[in-house]
């Protein structure tokens, strides 16, 4: 066998590795109602916030800088509560899009980790015609 | 209708040269084409000078277009819908640049012009190799020329042109229906450049990637051109191209590096983004085609391996043009743009760009050159192809997960990088970084072809021994106690430390050992000794970064496992000193910039052994672009060894409203209970003339004090003591106030009947307050000097490669 040979099967056996090794932590794209079924197991949700609760966003940094509850519902109507142990996102009441990764607890939808929330706005960082329609339409 | 001061003539004359630049880059294409395959000198030399004279034509028309944009810019023509949407009239004069590049027109402009230029140089140097490699670039320079077209052909929008009207952009906008609609404050103050670009590295930062995304297709073009023509003595004269473009593509990912890590909007200077991952993955590749290259060049073995990664090199770059572009990256990017209408064009370049090089690259793939014996295992070109296979896999590792979105959208899968984004990445690449390190540092003092033991064992023993005691020094002192994911992850992280150290000092001492200090040629020795202290500087910098501002306020209990979630913020309310680990913090007052856009919050940090007190102005800044809403801007203090940051996540007193809510008012005695939202309160005695820390009443005053203990919902018990007193015949209130609660209390008077009015005002505005975050970093500038002398070391090589030519 030759040298070269040798090391391209450690090669592939590192690929492989590599690939396990992602695999264990991957997570899957889930609706509310599929992440509540698969419960405690770490799921990403694409949902926006659910603008017909009564306070959609409550973050009261007087009291804990590190709580952000809010209402979110997917793309079929599922609604669930969403517990973030961080800061208010900026721009958050103007997101049109939340990608959410953390696990179901409950009712409640838990955030642990400060990159778990996704916040897609209009326009953000991005130009976006219709934001900039709109402030052209606006008086 | 005819509208009042437009200047249309910049625009048609930006667009016709836009169309002129497509036709002169399309007929260089076709001339260096010809020009290649001529066979006789004459017909070469004439199709050349056609070639030549178009390629002249199409780098003027490039850089007049990309000079007429930034005269439109710097004039405020906001009748052209680019000036209008990237800038404004109160943007400071350096970020009117920035403007160009804010668009995705600007930055493909900005590609071409540095494609342009390249092309430049490459006429004058590249001799023998001029037409075939032209004839690349040339090609590249009109797929790039379609990206800023604007055109309609049979309904279809190719491009986008920087030079559209603002008026055609809007068309139904009610606001152009007068004919002076320039003069209207909407148009004529502009719509703003993004906050987050308006920062010194945003001005610098991209036209340096853009120059590296660029570079690569030099290479990529000599490999093309030696498949093409079956001559394979191509990569001596592509070194000095490829060691430019790992330089500068180094050196433009690592200034996006700082300023991901000034603004913070990344966390910190890496946050494995699908965006910042996109640039690495190409450079890492185009570094394992130096390695491959040089080993080629020296011995003649990995002439394949050149060919596929100067080729993988420069596809990826357009690959990852078209991930962090096309808008697929959406939910897995903060930063990715949105989908321009463009992306079929984007995947047809990728396409017209890939499959042609490729199969070139099969179908000749046989006829290049390889030696049949084996590398020795003692051989420096052995240890240096390993190195290169380390890195390649190590950029395949990173984009096969960035990539789970396109994955998705092909094969209907639904992945996703699991809840932790960071490890997944971390932990295979500490393995690259161990391997590579070591590599990195006996790569040189192995000899080509083949090492005497000897030789080696002597040359290294020294810089070994002194590597494992500054790792290991660094181990122990640095207290480097990374736990979060387990001792296997630690002990990795020591061992790559090792590798780092031991890549510095092996080196910097290869220099003097094996060169004899002949700096000319240390060129890769400095670039090593570089990339080691990069190393080095990643490790100690990610490993030990700590939150400072850790609350313990509000300790949530997440059960064993996760005792410290929820910690990163602390509440400091305005003038309370206030307990931060080892600083006390106190929050001193807001102050605004001249244009109200900013606010700038003091907070004084005081070290608890009172060895140092100063003053930091973290700041929130209005949104622009018609957004509403802050974003945060961080302050820093640098230390030789740390930095430390504070970035203010939410103030009171410029996102919240006025406080209106009032006092309420109940009439209770001794013992009675009043509710409150959050809680209840006894009001348990009334003290007369109180005397104890914090009022100092005599029997001559007249004064009453209520003892009230207050019930928090989180069973906290407190207790609050408004007082009553006259003075000079006035009655006079102090107010007790539990910020935490968000309660006022007052003593408001007293009534027949042993009762008293007790007042309960609930705000959470009672004084203005921040939530802010302070972290430190510790040892971040071995990072920035890392890559400092990792550049110059690029550099020495290229110049000295230049004078071998």
């Amino acid at each position: 066998m030759k040298k070269i040979h040798i090391v391209i099967l450690v090669g592939i056996a590192a690929c492989i590795m590599i690939l396990l090794s992602f695999m264990g932590d991957l997570s899957t794209y889930e609706t509310l109602a599929s992440a509540r079924q698969k419960e405690g197991k770490t799921v990403t949700v694409i949902a926006k916030l659910d603008k017909s609760a009564a306070t959609p966003i409550e973050y009261d940094p007087a009291k804990n800088p590190n709580l952000t509850q809010f209402y979110v519902i997917d793309s079929l109507g599922n609604k669930a509560q969403v517990k973030y142990y961080f800061e208010k996102p900026f721009d958050m009441e103007k997101s049109d899009r939340i990608v959410l990764k953390g696990k179901m607890k409950g009712d409640v939808f838990e955030i642990t980790r400060k990159d778990g929330i996704l916040i897609k706005c209009p326009s953000k960082y991005k130009d976006d015609p219709k934001a900039a329609q709109n402030n052209l339409s606006q008086n | 209708m005819k509208y009042i001061g437009e200047h249309l003539l910049p625009g048609q004359l930006g667009h016709l040269l836009v169309v002129l630049s497509l036709v002169a880059s399309l007929v260089a294409t076709i001339a260096y084409f010809k020009a290649s395959n001529a066979t006789s000198p004459a017909d070469h030399d004439s199709w050349k000078k056609l070639a030549r004279i178009a390629f002249y034509i199409d780098a003027f028309s490039v850089l007049s277009v990309f000079s007429i944009l930034f005269l439109i810019i710097a004039q405020h023509y906001h009748e052209y819908f680019y000036a209008w949407n990237h800038s404004d009239r109160s943007l400071a004069p350096k970020y009117l640049l920035s403007s160009i590049w804010e668009g995705q027109e600007g930055a493909f402009l900005l590609w071409t012009l540095w494609h342009a230029l390249l092309g430049l140089i490459l006429m004058r140097t590249a001799k023998k190799w001029e037409a075939p490699v032209m004839t690349v670039i040339s090609f590249a320079q009109v797929c790039l020329a379609t990206m800023v077209l604007g055109v309609y052909f049979f309904n279809i929008k190719v491009g986008s042109s920087p030079f559209l009207l603002t008026r055609y952009q809007f068309q139904d906008a009610p606001i152009f229906s007068g004919p002076n609609y320039l003069a209207l404050d909407k148009i004529n103050n502009g719509n703003g450049l993004n906050q987050l670009l308006q920062n010194y590295w945003m001005v610098i930062h991209p036209p340096v990637l853009f120059m590296g995304y660029a570079s690569t297709i030099v290479p990529f073009a000599f490999s093309i051109a030696g498949l093409w023509k079956k001559d394979f003595g191509w990569t001596k004269a592509a070194l000095p191209w490829s060691l430019f473009s790992g330089g500068i593509f180094g050196l433009g990912i690592m200034m996006g590096a700082a300023w991901a890590y000034e603004s913070l909007s990344f966390g910190g200077y890496w946050a494995w983004d699908p965006v910042e991952n996109a640039s690495l993955v190409p450079w890492l590749v185009m570094i394992a085609a130096i390695h491959t290259q040089v080993i080629y060049n020296s011995t003649g073995h990995s002439l394949r391996a050149t060919h596929t990664l100067f080729i993988l090199s420069f596809l990826l770059v357009m690959y990852s043009t078209y991930l962090t572009r096309s808008g697929d990256l959406q939910d897995t990017s903060v930063h990715a743009f949105v989908d321009s209408g463009m992306n079929w064009q984007l995947r047809l370049w990728l396409f017209i760009l890939a499959i042609p090089s490729l199969a070139l690259l099969v179908a000749r793939y046989k006829k290049i050159p390889h030696i049949a014996k084996e590398e020795e295992f003692n051989s420096r070109e052995f240890w240096m192809f390993i190195g290169s296979l380390v890195l390649f896999l190590s950029a395949m590792a990173i984009i096969v997960p960035t990539s789970f979105p396109i994955f998705n959208k092909l094969f209907g899968t639904n992945l996703a990088i699991g809840e932790d984004k960071e490890f997944p990445y971390n932990r295979i690449q500490i393995f690259v970084a161990m391997v590579i390190g070591i590599l990195t540092a006996i790569g040189q003092y192995l000899k080509y072809k083949n090492t005497s033991k000897a030789y080696f064992n002597k040359k290294i023993l020294w810089a070994t021994v002194i590597a494992l005691l500054v790792s290991v020094s660094i181990s122990y002192f640095g207290h480097i106690n990374y736990n979060k994911y387990g001792i296997g992850f630690l002990s990795a992280i020591h061992l790559a430390l090792f590798a780092g150290v031991f890549a510095v000092i092996a080196n910097a001492g290869y220099i003097y050992t094996g060169l004899g200090g002949k700096l000319k040629a240390a060129g890769a020795s400095v670039a090593h000794t570089g990339f080691g202290l990069l190393l080095v500087g990643i490790l100690i910098s990610s490993s030990k970064k700590e939150i400072l501002s850790v609350n313990t306020f509000n300790p949530l209990n997440f059960g064993p496992e996760k005792p410290k979630e929820g910690f990163e913020n602390l509440t400091l309310f305005r003038d309370i000193r206030t307990d931060m680990g080892k600083y006390w913090a106190t929050y001193e007052k807001d102050s605004v910039n001249a244009t109200r856009r900013i606010t700038y919050f003091k907070v004084n940090m005081e070290r608890k052994d009172g060895k140092e007190k100063f003053d930091l102005y973290p700041d929130l800044i209005k949104n622009t672009k018609g957004q509403e809403g802050m974003s945060n801007n961080p302050d820093s203090r640098h230390y030789w060894n740390r930095d430390i940051f504070v970035y203010v996540n939410h103030a009171s007193s410029v996102m919240e409203d006025k406080d209106t809510v009032q006092f309420k008012n109940h009439l209770v005695q001794a013992g009675d209970t009043i509710f409150y939202s959050e809680g209840f309160m006894i009001f348990d005695s009334v003290t007369v003339n109180p005397n104890n820390s914090k009022y100092k009443f005599t029997s001559n005053d007249t004064a009453i004090m209520a003892n009230l203990t207050v019930f928090t919902k989180e069973n906290q018990k407190l207790t609050a003591r408004p007082v009553l007193y006259v003075q000079n015949n006035e009655a006079k209130l102090i107010l007790d106030t539990l910020y935490s609660q968000g309660l006022a209390i007052s003593l408001a008077r007293v009534a027949e009947d042993k009762h008293l009015e007790i007042g309960v005002k609930e705000s959470s505005r009672l004084t203005p307050f921040l939530a802010l975050k302070v972290l430190q970093f510790p040892f971040i500038n071995l990072v920035w000097l890392g890559t400092i002398v990792m550049i110059i070391g690029f550099v020495m090589s290229m110049v000295r490669r230049i004078k071998l030519l």
